[in-house]
C-alpha cells in the first residue's frame, strides 16, 4: 500500500513536470493523462474508489479527449513547436520558478508541522450517493446548471 | 495495515498545485495555460479526497465531484475560446491578446 502510494505519487510528479516543460502540445497531453491516471491510483489507495473511477473516466477520458479533438482541429505544426522552444528561456522562467518554489516550501512547512496518520478506510459509492442526493441535492442542481451554461457558452464561442 | 502519513498526501497535492501555478506563470501558449489550470484543479481535488480519507467522511469526495464538474465546464468554455482565438489571430500565443480596449 505504501509502495503503491509513493510510486504513484512519483509518477504523478514526474509526468506533471514533463507537462509543464514539454514543447509539443500532444506529448504534454499524453503526459497529463499519465499524471491523472496515477492520481486515480492514489485515490484507490486512499480508499476512494468512486473518485478514482471518476478521475479515470471523466478527467483522463472525457476532458483529455476534448483537448485532443481541439488540438486536431487547430492542427499546430512544427512552427509552433519551434516557437515554443524559443520561449523557454531561463530568463523567462527563473522568476516564477523561484516564487513558486518559495510558495511550495511554505506549504510544506505548514503541512509537516501536523502529525496525523492516515489509515485507509473505504468510503464507497453508497456513502457518497446518500449524501449527494440528500443534503447536497441543491449542489447537484447547481452543478447541472453550470454544465448547461458551459455547454451553451462553448457552443456559442466555437461557432463561426 | 501500514498507514500513509496524511501530510504526504497533502504535500503531493501541494507539489502538483505549485507545478500547475508555475506552468500558468511561465507558458505563453494558451493550450499549456489551460492544461496547467487543469493540473491546479486536479491538485485541489486530490487535497479534498485526502481530507475525506483522513476524517472518513464522504463530503470531501462530493467536493471532488463538484470540482470535476467545474473543470469540465471550464475546459469546454476555454477550448471554445481557444478555437475562436485561433480563427481570428492564427496563433496560440496569448501575447497577441493585448488589444482589449473595453
Amino acid at each position: 500500500m505504501m509502495m503503491l502510494f509513493y510510486s504513484a505519487a512519483a509518477i504523478a510528479v514526474i509526468a506533471t513536470l514533463a507537462v509543464i516543460s514539454s514543447a509539443n502540445v500532444v506529448h504534454a497531453l499524453v503526459y497529463l493523462i499519465i499524471s491523472l491516471l496515477s492520481v486515480a491510483v492514489i485515490f484507490f489507495v486512499l480508499g476512494a474508489p468512486f473518485a478514482a473511477m471518476l478521475e479515470a473516466i471523466v478527467y483522463a477520458g472525457a476532458i483529455m479527449v476534448l483537448f485532443l479533438f481541439v488540438m486536431m482541429m487547430l492542427n499546430l505544426g512544427q512552427a509552433t513547436e519551434d516557437e515554443e522552444r524559443a520561449w523557454m528561456k531561463p530568463t523567462l522562467w527563473i522568476g516564477p520558478g523561484l516564487l513558486t518554489a518559495i510558495l511550495f516550501i511554505q506549504l510544506a512547512c505548514v503541512l509537516l508541522t501536523q502529525e496525523l496518520a492516515l489509515a485507509p478506510v473505504e468510503v464507497g459509492v453508497l456513502d457518497i450517493s446518500l449524501l449527494l442526493f440528500g443534503p447536497w441535492l441543491l449542489a447537484v442542481e447547481l452543478a447541472s446548471m453550470l454544465l448547461l451554461a458551459g455547454l451553451i457558452a462553448a457552443y456559442h464561442l466555437a461557432k463561426r | 495495515m501500514e498507514t500513509i502519513p496524511y501530510e504526504h498526501g497533502l504535500i503531493l497535492a501541494a507539489i502538483l498545485f505549485v507545478c500547475g501555478l508555475f506552468g500558468v506563470l511561465t507558458r505563453r501558449n494558451i493550450v499549456f495555460v489551460l492544461m496547467s489550470l487543469e493540473i491546479m484543479l486536479n491538485a485541489c481535488g486530490l487535497a479534498f479526497v485526502v481530507a475525506s480519507a483522513r476524517w472518513e467522511h464522504a463530503e470531501g469526495q462530493i467536493m471532488f465531484l463538484m470540482i470535476l464538474t467545474l473543470a469540465a465546464a471550464e475546459v469546454a468554455v476555454g477550448l471554445g475560446l481557444i478555437i475562436q482565438m485561433y480563427r481570428r489571430y492564427h496563433t496560440v500565443d496569448i501575447s497577441v491578446l493585448n488589444e482589449m480596449k473595453g
